[in-house]
């Protein structure tokens, strides 16, 4: 926690400091420094919460101290990955630390050893490992294709130096390399045809580890694919990658969105509903545009914050209630008024309800599809109802209703939860303009 | 000379593509797993003599790992367990032999007629091997979906990591951070790999996913 806090903190000093030169292994700009603060701020929220938590876990016997000494320690080694894939400014580097960061939660989410979870944990690793492949594979094409121009050795790889010979790239193999790093890192994304790995992870590992994927690791790939997207879009001659990501934010959204209806586990439900959202977001940096990325960048930190927030709720939930079967939980505002409420909160602010942040967020993508590409709007805004929908079902059911299960009262933190959500309504509320126009600094230089 | 040169690195890279294909219908464990030693054995010498035509000495550090961790370590280790198991019997396919050949030639073709299309502006000998690699690549995973069973299931793994070693090498002066990149992940999967063989023999006495599959029933 200690350790979380201090990370925080030297984040937020990258807003003071002045930026050093971009070397070739580290740069710093405003894009990467976005995701830092969040990354670090949610990071260290998690690990409140998961004291608590865990201690929960060792009263019951479900894991025991070496487990717990090893979940810390793979969990400091995560954001130690997560945050060095975002400083990095060399290719390489930034797919061993995305690596390290994956291989890590794989084992985080195998540690109850039951046989769901080893399921689990197995099916996350082999997909994991297939776009870890791809990713590679990708990132040794980009390295081919600047050869010839760059010249051999380190400097082919540095990102800085990429961008700048970008233009004079060999279109059609740039091409291919960005097909395999979609499809590498967009498994780490959670897209539609490569999602499947993702229920299970969240279900089956401990909750804080649920909120950090959702909210964190679901990022750090989405910053790998951005990158690459912009190296594309700085050569005339290769594909547009806007479509490819549209399309396939598109799937995601609208497949997640029914997939919301059919779920048993309320672990399961969520992650399904970071599917949907993480559609939402690649939808968005795919359309492009200062307005449309800046909303794409607001509904990823309003996503982040709120799922986790979520997550805390769940967490704290299907420990008192001892499941994790949405038939079994019932009435929660009437037994437990604090999770219970703090979770009706949370998901009315991540299905868009006014004035949390994701409404606005949401309102930014759909009114910038309408004023890019009308047709599209449709859909998007179909998936987004159905989501809706989805949700509110199991809500009222789940929040409401008959009560069930266990009375018995929690020891919970309840203050990352709360956090969370009022920075989520503030913000939907009232965006300091700093933040706007550092924002919108920031959609510009996505292209 | 360049021929020559050209010839052989050709040669192993097409021989690696031949036994990725030969993994497709090995039928026993114990057979599957000596197939890949020899997969690696290949791999070995076809980095070493990149290495030699690059004059890059940090390649055969990675010809070393390849030879002494793929082609050694690792199929003697998976004897080991497959033999505690007692599990060297037939393995179960999800998809017949023929159907997978003939999948593995598609695959071939399709890798064969995408890279030599793109790269045109890149060197001969790079150029070939990328096709190769991508070949390699997409026979080590279509060995993964194909297979039931976890052993094979991670040897298909690492065939695909053969696959991205040899692209990487044939990249001229790609940057030892890659290298060791490459092989530090090929040490980190086999860790999991060893704990969650390991945890799964504690659980089920036996490695067939299938048995996995039993638990999906009830949560959704």
């Amino acid at each position: 926690m200690a350790a979380g806090l201090l990370t925080l903190l030297a984040a937020l000093s990258l807003f003071v400091t002045s930026r050093p030169d971009p070397g070739t292994y580290f740069f710093i700009d405003d894009l990467n420094i976005a995701f830092i603060v969040l990354n670090t701020f949610v990071g260290f929220t998690t690990s409140v919460f998961s004291a608590s938590y865990i201690a929960h876990e060792l009263e019951t016997g479900r894991l025991n101290s070496a487990n717990i000494r090893f979940y810390h320690a793979m969990y400091q080694v995560m954001m130690f990955g997560m945050n060095l894939a975002f400083v990095s400014n060399n290719v390489g580097l930034m797919w061993v630390a995305v690596e390290l960061a994956t291989l890590t939660t794989v084992l985080m989410v195998g540690i109850y050893r039951t046989s769901e979870a080893l399921e689990a944990a197995w099916k996350y690793f082999i997909l994991g490992s297939v776009g870890i492949a791809f990713a590679l594979f990708g990132t040794i094409l980009v390295y081919m294709v600047a050869q010839p121009l760059i010249g051999e050795g380190q400097d082919a790889m540095v990102w800085t130096i990429l961008v700048e010979h970008a233009p004079d790239f060999d279109p059609a193999l740039l091409n291919v390399a960005f097909v395999f790093l979609l499809l590498g890192y967009g498994t780490k994304v959670g897209l539609a045809p490569l999602h499947a790995w993702l229920p299970d992870a969240h279900a089956e590992g401990p909750t804080p580890i649920s909120a950090v994927l959702s909210g964190l690791l679901l990022n750090v790939a989405l910053y790998a694919v951005l990158r690459f997207k912009i190296l594309l879009a700085a050569n005339p001659g290769a594909i547009a990658p806007g479509p490819l990501m549209m399309t396939m934010g598109l799937v995601s959204l609208i497949f997640a969105a029914f997939m919301l209806y059919g779920r048993r586990d309320i672990k399961r439900l969520f992650a399904y509903s970071s599917i949907e959202h993480m559609g939402i977001i690649v939808f968005a940096f795919g359309l492009g545009g200062p307005l449309a990325n800046f909303a794409g960048l607001l509904h990823m930190v309003m996503h982040s914050l709120t799922k986790s927030a979520i997550f805390f709720a769940v967490g704290h939930i299907s420990q008192v209630k001892g499941t994790q079967k949405l038939a079994e939980i019932r009435g929660l505002t009437v037994t437990h008024p604090g999770l219970g409420w703090g979770l009706v909160v949370g998901v009315a602010a991540i299905i868009g309800v006014p004035p949390f942040g994701i409404f606005m967020s949401e309102f930014l993508v759909v009114s910038s599809t309408f004023a890019l590409q009308p047709l599209l709007a449709v859909p998007l805004a179909f998936g987004l109802l159905v989501a809706f929908g989805a949700l509110l079902l199991r809500l009222t059911e789940v929040a409401f209703g008959e009560p069930m299960g266990s009375l018995a009262p929690v020891k919970a933190s309840y203050a990352p939860m709360f956090i969370h959500l009022a920075l989520v309504l503030t913000a939907g509320v009232y965006l300091p303009p700093p933040l706007v126009s550092w924002f919108q600094h920031i959609a510009i230089l996505l292209g | 000379m360049n021929g020559f040169v050209f010839d052989i690195a050709h040669l192993l890279a097409g021989g690696l593509v031949l036994v990725s294909i030969m993994m497709l219908y090995q039928d026993r464990l114990y057979a599957l797993l000596n197939t890949f030693a020899l997969h690696a054995l290949i791999l070995t010498l076809s980095v070493a003599w990149q290495a030699y035509v690059q004059d890059a000495p940090h390649l055969y550090v990675t010809a070393a790992i390849a030879l002494v961790f793929k082609a050694i370590i690792i199929p003697v280790a998976l004897h080991r367990i497959i033999r505690q198991l007692g599990i060297h019997r037939e393995i179960e396919t999800a998809v017949g032999v023929g159907l997978t050949m003939l999948a593995g030639i598609g695959l071939v073709a399709l890798s064969m007629a995408v890279m030599l299309q793109v790269t045109s502006e890149i060197d001969p000998l790079a150029r070939e091997d990328l096709a190769f690699a991508l070949s390699v690549l997409l026979l080590g995973l279509l060995m993964m979906v194909t297979r039931r069973n976890a052993v094979s299931q991670v040897v298909g793994f690492m065939s695909l990591e053969n696959g991205l070693v040899l692209a990487a090498t044939g990249a001229k002066g790609m940057p030892l951070v890659v290298e060791i990149s490459v092989t530090f992940s090929i040490l980190v999967a086999f860790i999991v790999i060893g704990i969650f063989l390991f945890r799964i023999r504690e659980r089920f006495d036996t490695v067939d996913v299938e048995a996995l599959d039993e638990f999906q029933g009830d949560r959704r």
